[in-house]
């Protein structure tokens, strides 16, 4: 049996895992455009603001790949899936045949049409380690002082964190009211938005890049509002989108990523997909959708690898949620935290320094929201997953010491006795 | 009022520096004595809440607590007692009975502490119990007076006797009837599994049975009692025996009151009365005037159990005990159990508790040679309860004439009691005396089952000793044998009483 | 896995005295004597139990060392790993970066944040160095039980 993983982020590793976990023998291939295997891409704003070493990138080693007996060919890029030759070809041209193969390709930044922004230095997007030393070496040998970061996403403000770490000021454009619009309510935005602030970085919201300024090198960009701002960096940072171009008329259905069943299977038989290219089931409201996420991509890998190795192992869905600390200020957004309408039951608690908010639909928590005192949020994502009645506690959910003293019994019982799984598959 | 200004019965002591502020204490005090000054950041206790039960001390990590009597209640005096002047004040200010719990707690004289055992020397041989066969298996029930045989062609020797039914106790010891309502399911968890465990039983009590228990019924004694709480076919068949409860040594002659707001969901399921009803025992069995109404009840019982539970009766130990139990052997009883003025109680009149009764080991020696005096000791077996404290108890009031004994208190220490006597309260922290949800999971079953155990295997070793040590290879050699216990320090017609010789009297 | 330890929570037994907590303090600080502690160590460490309270119902909770752990797969650095000797699962408070991914996934809401190093409190490791947990040893009721599971 031959295993032949693409793509060496958290789906494709936790996939190879699961695949050794059943079986012991089989050639594992591990092809990646990567330079760099087993390190952990959220990790590169953190490795910007030098918050952490180069050793501690990694969450899992090549040697540890070696160890299980995975073959690794990095920087290696697949540009072609050949369905009836059951092999991939890579951007040498080799082909490589598989017996089951697992597309963990990821996604790609997203980088709008921007007047001047080509072949100018300066300008970057920002998701693999290498574009991180090409921004490091960038800030630190043209001594830049001032950025602007295009998009108030997750990336965008980790981005931004990361450069005015290293003493860079900051200019966030979103073009969105407000920033982490996807993410959070506009509650949430706000203060994240004024923390932000505190810490020196300007926030500019109904409003983006139309133009980029300077001859060689960036120096200045144009907003749609006719501002213009001088700046000596440019990180795009408005979105992935699954890496799907290289499959068009391969055979593999792709809508926005690849189709998956609930075994992580694509309409091919034998070729699997997970994480942030796959795209399946919301929990919750039941569309598909791709959910990029790393507990979403790991869950996912390890589904196909179990499948892939013989086991018939099923994906549930998930939900979109995130954590993340910005500007010193904790947060955490689960589920459809996110909405409005007549059918959704919203109850909210705020102080000064804290805000929480839980959505109920049809007497199930759907979403939440925690600003700030974060602890203990895992209780609730369980409860979205589990998808509780929610009736008998849903007035304490706020509580202070909301826990699982106020969950049905029984059910608190087969959960501390671990006969339930609420965990993430 | 000044007037009814009662002292503290108890000092609760901290000692503030070992104190760590865990406030397990403060936490844990169901009657709310300990509490915690933010502002000072101290621990403190009002000691006048506090009632003696030890579990904050207990509990408490570092030791810091000791929790003693109130040395200077009142101006100590020889025949006004604190106790006497206190109960005075109470009763004054409120006009009512007052009400306690547990056995009686005056100091009567304890004639089990006046008898010494006897053992072998020199003419005799005592027996090694590690090395040789001991017996302290007793079976409960009526016997027969000889025993037909009869052989079979192949030659074989069959019974021809039909045996009545029989309790079998691996030791002669067994649980005293306790209810639920008085204790908590945890307690009564505790007794079933020991019982089981060890190969003995516990009594139902007069409340009925929880359906928790039913799964011990080879190990259970239901009774029943004024009240009949609980009493249908199914319950009389769901135990090993049936106990007809006449009266209690806690308090000889009342009835009972399980005032209504303790009637509660569960309760009421087991002693099959609306919730929120009062539970009334009356003081008498209304159908039960004399001996012969006793006969007819006895026999009522037994047709209902197809007469295949032995049928046992329960009195207090009164004045007229001997006599009585003859009576209630003719009646039918297979067992009769005697329950001594220090029996114990879940709640009683004070005055009834202290002065109502006579001692169990005037009971049991009485109750004993009148039943043999009349030709009909092998008819009954007697149980003899109230007050048993350990194995030498035990012993004694077997060779006294008993045949196995109960133990209520006794078995409640072992679960973690302090005898603060409180139980009428229903807030007993140590989780036994209570329905409180908060309070009843105080006493893990397991634990308090494995500490019964413990109990019961420690007496059963040294009953082996002391049997062993009298040159006595089974328990039932004991039963009734005075000449193994002597006087010490007891009048002539106590000893006569007591059937037994004084100490340095030789056989 | 064979033969993971896992701690048992027995709500029905547990009174809530929260000694398991000054218990699990004192064992961090590595002393049994607990008037020491108390006394002259300056900052102690937050308990990794935690004592859930509602009306008459109450437990000790703390990580459940799950087989499979949502933690595990939620950790982006690698920080959060299941120790092969014991089977619990520990943080290498190295490599955690304060991302909190851990605590929006943990179900039962038992990992902790070390606010003050904008790290995960390093958890409940079911004592590995003190070979027992000081919290299940200091239980007054057992509400708390160490147990062998096999997985």
């Amino acid at each position: 049996m031959r295993y032949v993983i693409v793509g060496s982020g958290p789906a494709g590793l936790s996939a190879i895992e699961a695949i050794r976990e059943v079986d012991g023998e089989g050639e594992v291939i591990l092809i990646t455009a990567e330079k760099f295997v087993g390190y952990s891409k959220p990790l590169i704003t953190y490795l910007l603001g030098g918050k952490v070493t180069k050793e501690n990138m990694y969450y899992r080693t090549e040697e540890r790949l070696r160890e299980i007996n995975v073959e690794v060919r990095s920087a290696t890029k697949v540009e072609k899936v050949l369905v009836d030759e059951r092999a991939v070809v890579t951007h040498t041209g080799e082909k490589v045949v598989f017996d089951k193969l697992l597309l963990a390709v990821g996604g790609r930044p997203f980088v709008p049409k921007i007047e001047g922004l080509d072949q100018k230095e300066g300008i970057f997007t920002f998701t693999t380690w290498e574009d991180e030393e090409r921004i490091e070496e960038y800030v630190k040998r043209r001594g830049i002082t001032k950025a602007v970061v295009l998009g108030g996403g997750l990336i965008g403000l980790k981005t931004a964190e990361a450069l005015m770490d290293l003493g860079v000021k900051v200019t966030i454009v979103e073009v969105a009211d407000r920033i982490l619009p996807v993410t959070f309510d506009k509650k949430a935005s706000e203060m994240i938005e004024r923390a932000l602030e505190t810490l020196g970085c300007e926030v500019i919201t109904n409003d983006t890049v139309v133009e980029v300024r300077g001859r060689k090198a960036i120096s200045s960009v144009v907003l749609k509002s006719g501002k213009e701002i001088p700046t000596g960096l440019l990180v795009i940072a408005i979105g992935v989108r699954p890496n799907v171009e290289f499959l068009k008329g391969s055979g593999i259905e792709v809508n926005r990523g690849i189709l998956v069943n609930e075994r992580m299977e694509t309409n091919v038989e034998g070729i699997y997909a997970a994480g942030d290219c796959a795209e399946f089931y919301d929990l919750v409201d039941g569309q598909r959708k791709v959910i990029a996420i790393w507990p979403v991509a790991v869950a996912q890998g390890r589904v196909a690898g179990y499948n892939m190795a013989g086991r018939n192992v099923r994906y549930p869905g998930s939900i979109p949620m995130n954590s993340v600390e910005i500007a010193g200020v904790p947060t955490v957004s689960v589920g459809h935290s996110n909405v409005e309408g007549e059918e959704y039951e919203i109850f909210t608690y705020e102080d000064g320094r804290t805000y929480k908010k839980v959505v109920i639909k049809d007497n199930k928590l759907v979403g939440a929201i925690f600003v700030n005192d974060i602890d203990r949020a895992g209780i609730y994502t369980g409860l979205i997953l589990q998808k509780l009645d929610a009736s008998s506690f849903k007035e304490k959910l706020l509580a202070e010491d909301f826990g699982l003293v106020y969950l049905p019994r029984e059910f608190r019982k087969k959960m501390l006795e671990g006969e339930m799984r609420i965990w993430l598959e | 009022m000044a007037k009814g200004k009662i002292p503290p019965e108890f000092l609760v002591e901290r000692d503030d520096y070992k104190c760590v502020r865990c406030l397990a204490c403060v936490r844990l005090c169901s009657y709310g004595a300990n509490y915690y000054d933010e502002n000072a950041k101290r621990v403190y206790t009002e000691n006048r809440k506090c009632v003696g039960c030890h579990f904050c001390e207990a509990m408490c990590p570092t030791e810091a607590i000791t929790v003693m009597r109130n040395p200077f209640e009142i101006k100590p005096l020889a025949h006004w007692t604190s106790e006497h002047l206190i109960d005075i004040m109470k009763q004054a200010e409120t006009g009512g009975v007052l009400l306690t719990s547990m056995g009686n707690d005056r100091p009567y004289f304890s004639y089990f502490d006046r008898i010494v055992l006897n053992a072998s020397q020199v003419t005799n041989p005592s027996i090694d119990p590690l090395r040789e066969p001991m017996e302290v298996r007793t079976y409960l029930g009526r016997k027969q007076m000889k025993l037909d045989l009869e052989e079979d062609e192949e030659g074989r020797v069959l019974l021809k006797t039909e045996i009545a039914p029989q309790l079998k106790l691996e030791v002669p010891v067994m649980f005293s009837a306790m209810s639920y309502g008085s204790i908590s399911l945890n307690a009564m968890l505790s007794l079933a599994e020991a019982a089981k465990t060890v190969g003995t039983y516990f009594n139902t009590g007069e409340g009925g049975l929880p359906k928790e228990l039913k799964r011990y019924g080879s190990n259970m004694i239901v009774q029943v009692a004024s009240g009949r709480f609980g009493v249908n076919v199914d319950y009389l068949n769901a135990g090993s025996a049936v106990e007809i409860k006449i009266g209690q040594g806690a308090k000889p002659g009342i009835g009972g009151h399980l005032p209504g707001e303790k009637v509660t969901e569960a309760i009421s399921e087991t002693r099959m009365i609306p919730v929120g009803t009062d539970a009334l025992s009356p003081a008498p069995h209304h159908d039960i005037y004399s001996i012969e109404d006793l006969r007819q009840l006895i026999y009522a019982i037994k047709e209902a159990t197809r007469y295949e539970k032995p049928v046992g009766v329960k009195i207090a130990a009164v004045h007229n005990v001997a006599p009585i139990a003859a009576g209630m052997v003719r009646a039918g009883a297979d067992y009769i159990v005697i329950d001594g003025i220090r029996g114990g109680t879940g709640a009683a009149p004070k005055v009834t508790r202290d002065h109502v009764g006579i001692p169990i080991e005037f009971a049991v020696a009485v109750v004993d040679q009148r039943l043999r005096e009349e030709g009909i000791r092998h008819m009954a077996s007697v149980v003899v309860a109230g007050g048993i404290r350990n194995s030498a108890d035990v012993i004694k009031a077997i060779a006294l004439g008993a045949d196995a004994v109960y133990i209520g208190t006794a078995a409640l220490v072992a679960l973690g009691c302090h005898l603060c006597q409180r139980c009428y309260l229903g807030k007993c922290n140590w989780g036994i005396a209570t329905q409180d949800p908060k309070l009843t999971k105080r006493l893990n079953p397991e634990i308090g089952a494995r500490r019964l155990v413990n109990l019961l295997r420690a007496w059963e070793h040294e009953i082996k000793e002391i049997l062993g040590g009298m040159g006595i290879n089974a328990i039932e050699s004991l039963r009734g044998n005075r000449d193994m216990l002597r006087g010490v320090g007891l009048h002539e017609y106590e000893l006569k009483l007591l059937g037994i010789k004084p100490a340095g009297e030789a056989w | 896995m064979i033969g993971v330890r896992k701690i048992l929570i027995r709500e029905e037994y547990c009174m809530g005295c929260k000694l398991c907590e000054i218990n699990c303090v004192a064992a961090q600080v590595g002393t049994e004597n607990l008037i020491k502690i108390f006394r002259y160590v300056p900052e102690l460490p937050e308990p990794k139990v935690i004592v859930e309270e509602h009306d008459y119902i109450t437990f000790a909770l703390q990580c459940r060392n799950c087989y499979d752990a949502s933690c595990l797969k939620a950790c982006m650095t690698g920080a959060m790993h299941r120790d092969p000797r014991t089977g619990a699962i520990t943080v290498n408070e190295e490599k955690c970066v304060g991302c909190w991914m851990c605590v929006m996934v943990c179900p039962f809401g038992v990992v902790k944040r070390n606010v003050k190093k904008k790290k995960v409190a390093s958890k409940c490791d079911l004592c590995a160095e003190r070979g027992s947990p000081a919290c299940v040893e200091g239980c007054p009721n057992e509400a708390l039980v160490l147990i062998e599971v096999r997985e």
